[in-house]
């Protein structure tokens, strides 16, 4: 079987890892090889978290420059910093609400334009499909699943070997039971929102 | 009941590196563990820590490695499996330990996990431990995988109990952080109790003793080299002329890698698994059989020296090859393209990189350094330091801990460091000749770890500098894990003792001792200058809570501040204290009440006292 290589990328705190779980956990019920590799060293202190998930017959857990399949960016600078991970055959999904970091809320450094950074995706990748993931979030009634919006996101562009039903049922085996009906909600605007996008 | 002492054999589950070492443990019916809490190895203690209380595993936060294995050393001898986890590091700690416990040998099965961090995501330096099984002639296994990080686990503690021998795991922050889905396989019952079978001769190595033990361990490495002749963890793939000997994740990238080059056929890869004793028949015979080999391992050239020595002896003139400019660097970690670049240079296959864009025209994106989180005690104790450091030419030694980010600015309060507790001692050092006010910072757990005796020296030798302990009351750092000083009462943990820095340090005879409340400024500042003028040794302990802990705990927390229209824009709130909660807009501060944490530092030192708590509507 062909291999997928998927990297996200997102600020701590973000729900990343609980993202790369439900895919592995989703990729486990639908009987497909999966292996993943977390960088989550300073997390916690808001450093940047950065997850990749191989799909189907490789040993690897790391992904190169250059060789990333899909890259999912949870914030957009993140997203823009991790092109590196990209080539022209790439498809990059981007949540476009700002996570600006210490240095530019307090104006030591600016925040790269949203237009022009989106172009520059573009222009270097096969395809790149951006929206506010937080207002989707809120809709669904949950600040903090914007992960699973941008899951929902990643499902439609069919550019993983994973089912919705099988995200769904692994959302429901993983996520905590408060958030369950939420994350659901959000997984399903995520889902429409990448329609027609892109 | 936790998720790692499912019985369910056979069942496939998806485990991190470190869940699927826990679980082996639990396969292999690991009956003890110990540890000192270190990235990337910290959450296979996490896991014990949970299953020890609802299992028969008993397991125990060590004061440090040294004791860690100290303990995991007595209770191997008294025919328990054990375990004892460290990240890289932590084995220069208990080096003295290891070193002759290599000697002495044990009873029960003894694994010692070492956590390599090739990259140093999370370390101070990039040693690799391999080094370590040769120092001490002591068998090492490494996996490749998340399923053999679980499954060798059982095959160490065979090992260690047929050679009654302590035996090295040693992983690397890729597998410890990687997550596959792992076959489980049955849980063995824990030995419940054990005793020391008295035989001083062999167990209490003083000279006459340790010339027959040393060389019974060189027997013992004998035996260890037959078995890794024939461990299944060292094995042979492929038939072809183009040799690769390769161990850990380098075995991955290089498995893949000899499929996307098309190259399968041609290749014969040696993947070592049981890496010391090297079996080295096996790897003469490999040697006759290519014409050419390529050796693929982070870090050192541990095994490509071997193989080298290999050839010599047999008169073999093919090339080896591995680190080089051309092929491999020391440095760092390994990824799949690199490997695939240097087996396509090595075997002179036509490769095609991927395009990388060009990101000549991407704008600058701004960093995202870690800070200290909104509310950090930390924030608040560095604040007071540097205030009433004011004026002083100061030098201050840091040690490791969530608080070294204070050595960033604007606090940048950290000119040194080391390794863990070396504050302490590089301070005696630097107060000798210096003519400086030397002020050093160490933490909780840190001082119970190693700056005790740096301190104690302090006093004997009567040197003359400031102990700043940073008492949060956790060990932050690696994920809140507890330390003597904590009262376990309040995690509804009982059976524990507690013990008080504060005690110790007068103990010891520091008689300049303050413990000041960080939150509370103007006093904190009037405290330490007090300490900062005392000459000798004086220590200022400085307690609150870790906030992300108390966050945790749901431990009441202040109410979350804002700025109002007093405020006349000075931003000495963001240039002094740099609390992630704030930011600009409209060129005005405000303050993120979501990450206000309401620890009140920045309203005190606003002088147009603009920052006021949100009250209640
Ligand atoms: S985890 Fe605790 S000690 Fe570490 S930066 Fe956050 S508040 Fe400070
Ligand atoms: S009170 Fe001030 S310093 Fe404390 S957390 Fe809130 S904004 Fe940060």
């Amino acid at each position: 079987m062909n291999t997928t290589r998927l990297i996200i990328v997102a600020v701590g705190g973000q729900g990343n890892l609980l993202a790369s779980r439900v895919l592995g956990e989703a990729a486990l019920l639908s009987d497909i090889p999966v292996r993943m590799s977390e960088i989550h060293g300073m997390a916690q202190r808001g450093g940047v978290v950065e997850s990749s998930i191989v799909f189907g017959d490789a040993r690897s857990t790391v992904i190169s420059d250059g060789e990333a399949d899909v890259l999912i960016g949870f914030e957009p600078s993140e997203t823009l910093r991790a092109l590196n991970k990209c080539n022209l055959n790439t498809v990059v999904i981007t949540n476009l609400a700002k996570l600006p970091s210490f240095t530019v809320t307090t104006g030591k450094s600016v925040y790269p334009d949203l237009d022009v950074l989106q172009e520059l995706i573009r222009n270097k990748t096969a395809k790149l499909i951006a929206f506010d993931a937080a207002s989707l979030a809120i809709k669904a009634g949950n600040v903090l699943s914007v992960n699973m919006v941008l899951l929902g996101a990643l499902i439609q562009t069919h550019t993983v070997p994973l089912s919705a039903e099988n995200v769904k049922e692994a959302i429901i085996k993983r996520t905590r039971e408060a958030f369950v009906e939420s994350n659901l909600k959000a997984f399903d605007l995520g889902f429409s929102a990448a329609q027609g996008l892109g | 009941m936790h998720k790692l002492l499912t019985e369910h054999s056979g069942l496939k589950m998806l485990l991190l590196g470190n869940e699927a070492i826990a679980r082996g443990a639990v396969e292999a019916g690991v009956a003890v563990g110990t540890t000192y809490p270190g990235t990337p190895s910290s959450e296979i203690s996490t896991n014990f820590f949970q299953m020890s209380r609802e299992s028969d595993l008993y397991f125990e936060y060590s004061t440090n490695e040294k004791v860690a294995l100290e303990v995991a050393a007595a209770t191997a001898n008294s025919g328990l499996r054990s375990m004892c986890v460290m990240k890289h590091v932590g084995m220069n700690v208990a080096a003295d330990v290891f070193m002759t416990l290599a000697y002495i040998g044990v009873k029960g099965g003894l694994v010692i996990v070492t956590a390599d961090d090739p990259y140093m995501f999370s370390s101070q330096n990039e040693q690799d431990n391999r080094y370590y099984s040769k120092f001490s002639g002591l068998p090492m296994v490494e996996p490749s995988s998340v399923q053999e990080a679980k499954d060798m686990v059982a095959y160490a503690f065979d090992i260690s109990e047929k050679l009654q021998q302590p035996v090295i795991f040693r992983t690397t922050t890729r597998i410890n952080h990687s997550t596959a889905d792992v076959v489980l396989g049955e849980i063995k019952a824990p030995q419940t109790s054990g005793d020391i079978s008295k035989d001083p001769f062999n167990q209490v190595p003083v000279p006459a003793v340790a010339r027959n033990l040393h060389a019974r361990l060189l027997k013992k490495l004998e035996t260890a080299e037959k078995m890794s002749e024939n461990s299944k963890y060292n094995f042979i793939m492929g038939n072809g002329v183009w040799g690769i000997i390769c161990n850990g994740v380098s075995y991955n990238y290089v498995s893949d890698a000899a499929k996307d080059l098309n190259i399968e056929h041609r290749v014969k890869i040696f993947r070592m698994g049981f890496s010391y004793p090297m079996p080295r028949a096996t790897i003469k015979q490999f040697l006759k059989e290519c014409e050419k080999v390529l050796v693929v391992e982070e870090g050192e050239p541990f095994m490509e020296e071997t193989v080298k020595m290999l050839a010599q002896e047999e008169k073999l003139t093919l090339p080896i090859l591995g680190k080089s400019e051309k092929y491999f660097s020391r440095l760092y970690e390994f990824d799949p393209a690199l490997v695939r670049q240097s087996m396509a240079t090595c075997f002179d296959v036509a490769y095609t990189p991927a395009k990388v864009p060009d990101l000549s025209d991407i704008p600058e994106i701004p960093d995202r350094p870690p800070n200290l989180c909104a509310g950090c005690s930390h924030r608040a104790t560095f604040y007071a330091v540097k205030k009433a450091s004011e004026g002083m030419d100061t030098i201050c030694p840091t040690d490791i801990g969530c608080y070294t980010l204070g050595f960033l600015p604007p606090l940048a309060m950290g000119d040194f460091l080391i390794c863990m507790g070396a504050s302490a001692g590089v301070s005696c050092g630097f107060s000798i000749k210096t003519n400086k006010k030397v002020i050093s910072f160490i933490g909780d757990s840190t001082f119970f770890h190693s700056g005790i005796p740096g301190l104690i020296n302090a006093v004997y030798n009567n040197h003359n500098f400031t102990m700043v302990i940073l008492d949060n009351g956790t060990t932050a750092m690696t994920g809140h894990q507890p330390n003597p000083g904590v009262d376990m009462k309040e995690l509804d943990i009982d059976g524990y003792g507690r013990v008080s820095i504060e005690e110790i340090v007068r103990a010891v005879g520091v008689s300049h001792v303050t413990v000041i409340r960080p939150y509370r400024v103007k006093k904190s500042i009037h405290a330490v200058k007090e300490a900062l003028n005392f000459k000798g040794v004086s220590v200022v302990i400085s307690k609150e809570m870790c906030t992300l802990y108390a966050k945790g705990l749901k431990k009441a927390r202040g109410k979350p501040f804002f700025v109002s229209d007093k405020c006349k824009g000075h931003k000495n709130c963001i240039n002094e204290l740099a609390c992630p909660a704030f930011y600009i807009e409209n060129q005005r501060v405000n303050i993120d009440p979501v990450m206000c944490s309401g620890c009140s530092v920045c309203a005190q030192i606003c002088p147009e006292h603009a920052i006021l708590p949100i009250r209640d509507t």
